[in-house]
């Protein structure tokens, strides 16, 4: 009888959170919030203090952060990258040999010991060297830092691996484009046309390329 | 003779043999019902109780539905907040984060949900915000609110009108994806002059646990003039600049960037917070309802035993006075 009421009231007890554990599965993913670092700026702290001694101050997105290694002294062996767009986190402190970024001046190679640079991205082909393995993605523009204790951050709003990208429609694409931007009579059309006829022609040279 | 006298307090003593405890309870709520029936009929009417059982076993079903619907709707978007999450991290590895900066012009962003029924966190937001702008409004500093939704809109308007520049609601209308929050963040950097943007937000920590949080996104010059200063910033200049004609103009594009990749994050997370708030308001109601419904439940069965008793105790009497 005991068996049979604990059966009874796991199950009911389960059922009853079911919503609530659903939501709140233990899965293991990179982009948790761990209210780690420290109690975030003590001046702000104190400055709200002054002025809303009742509510407890706002957190900030430092203390939601693990910190970051600091420079070390000799020259790291691999380069940690994290790779993030809007709707998903890509490439999470992933070690690498090398990445190619395409920064508006040019394809940019980053390894490890780099100098800590600001890059910006135009829309090309991003290449991930891992050994002998090269992944490709496709991105538009976006941002690149890399630091100087070899943590690289690659920032784009949209990134396809290469194979997913259809030929023919590229094709189609730069036609229409170019065609847009013979015909456009005001800046605001001209400059609309020549983003799409960049990013087209980007995309040709790196299934190409 | 006697038996009369028990008929006329019939009405009067017949809780008390029904059931000894609870007087005063029924006392008060047979009161109501017998003044609606008027003097002259005797049976009490059960039909007020059931009344109010039967609303409010509807308003638990309501709510019931409610939580179920958000609880799927968080389900959905809570996958996209944390994924979004790394989003905002690398600007504040590059650029630290920088809450107590002085600058002269500020605007707070507060964001907060469109429809209610979501327990305090629209509440917390404008809070914030109010103590917010108190700590950054001095004698040579300004400080003007963007608001996002109508529920902050409704709070703020009433006493921080003329500070407010930008309203923007019916945000998630449309499913919230980066295009429709870059166009805002856009339309916020076009219209708005800053120094500093504050984004108040709620992050959503757990189902049952939301943290009020500010976010702050510097403009290109106050960028290099607190790099210049040293701190926190200090080491932007050791970074190279790839791209673009002259390094402001980059500054320029990582701080648009960066507010609507911040935005961005912030509008996922306080959605999130509203969907799980709501969940856990309508939770507590349907629970509050249940529990109400226990006791009118329990005040319909005294109810019914005392007019049953009623009924008996005039048969009893009117038998036994033809009889004897």
């Amino acid at each position: 009888m005991f068996r049979q009421v604990a059966h009874r009231l796991l199950t009911r007890s389960t059922t009853n959170h079911s919503a609530c554990a659903a939501a709140t599965i233990l899965r293991p993913y990179s982009t948790d919030v761990s209210t780690d670092a420290s109690s975030g700026d003590s001046a702000f702290v104190e400055a709200w203090k002054k002025v809303a001694p009742n509510i407890d101050p706002p957190k900030t997105p430092i203390q939601f952060m693990e910190p970051r290694p600091p420079t070390p002294s000799t020259l790291p062996s691999k380069l940690t990258v994290n790779f993030v767009l809007p709707y998903a986190a890509e490439l999470s402190k992933a070690e690498v040999d090398m990445v190619i970024v395409p920064a508006t001046t040019g394809q940019m190679g980053i390894l490890p010991g780099h100098v800590p640079t600001i890059a910006e991205l135009k829309p090309g082909l991003l290449s991930v060297h891992e050994g002998n393995d090269v992944k490709k993605y496709f991105i538009s523009s976006g941002f690149a830092f890399v630091h100087s204790n070899s943590y690289a951050d690659i920032l784009a709003v949209e990134a396809i691996p290469l194979d997913r990208i259809d030929p023919a429609q590229v094709q189609k694409g730069l036609s229409e484009f170019t065609q847009k931007l013979n015909s456009a009579s005001t800046d605001l059309d001209k400059a609309e046309a020549q983003i799409g006829v960049d990013v087209h022609s980007a995309l040709n040279s790196a299934l190409t390329g | 003779m006697a038996m009369a006298a028990l008929r006329k307090e019939g009405r009067r003593f017949a809780p008390l043999v029904s059931s000894p405890n609870p007087i005063n309870a029924i006392r008060s709520t047979l009161a109501p019902t017998e003044e609606q029936v008027g003097l002259g009929v005797r049976s009490i009417s059960t039909q007020v109780v059931r009344n109010r059982m039967k609303s409010v076993r509807n308003i638990q079903k309501i709510t019931k539905a409610m939580k179920m619907v958000a609880a799927s709707k968080l389900r959905a978007i809570q996958v996209r907040a944390e994924n979004s999450r790394g989003l905002w991290q690398p600007f504040t590895a590059l650029l630290g984060d920088t809450p107590s900066v002085n600058v002269k012009k500020n605007v707070i962003v507060t964001i907060s949900s469109d429809k209610g029924l979501c327990g305090g966190i629209n509440s917390t937001s404008v809070k914030i915000s109010r103590a917010l702008h108190k700590i950054n409004s001095g004698p040579d500093t300004q400080c003007k609110y963007v608001v996002l939704g109508e529920k902050g809109k409704a709070q703020l308007i009433r006493d921080s009108k003329k500070d407010i520049e930008l309203i923007m609601t019916e945000l998630q209308k449309n499913f919230l994806n980066y295009t429709q929050v870059s166009v805002l963040a856009d339309d916020i950097l076009k219209n708005v002059e800053f120094d500093a943007l504050r984004i108040v937000f709620n992050k959503f920590q757990s189902v049952v646990s939301f943290l009020p949080t500010t976010a702050t996104v510097l403009s290109p010059e106050i960028v290099e003039r607190e790099s210049e200063a040293g701190g926190k910033i200090g080491d932007l200049d050791s970074y190279e600049i790839e791209g673009g004609e002259t390094k402001s103009e980059v500054l320029q594009n990582l701080a648009e960037f960066q507010f609507s990749c911040v935005m961005f994050n912030a509008v996922l997370e306080n959605a999130c917070s509203e969907q799980g708030a709501r969940m856990s308001a309508m939770d507590s109601s349907s629970r509050n309802a249940g529990d109400m419904l226990d006791r009118l439940t329990l005040t319909y069965n005294r109810t019914r035993q005392a007019s049953i008793t009623t009924e008996l105790i005039e048969i009893i009497s009117g038998a036994s006075a033809l009889e004897g």
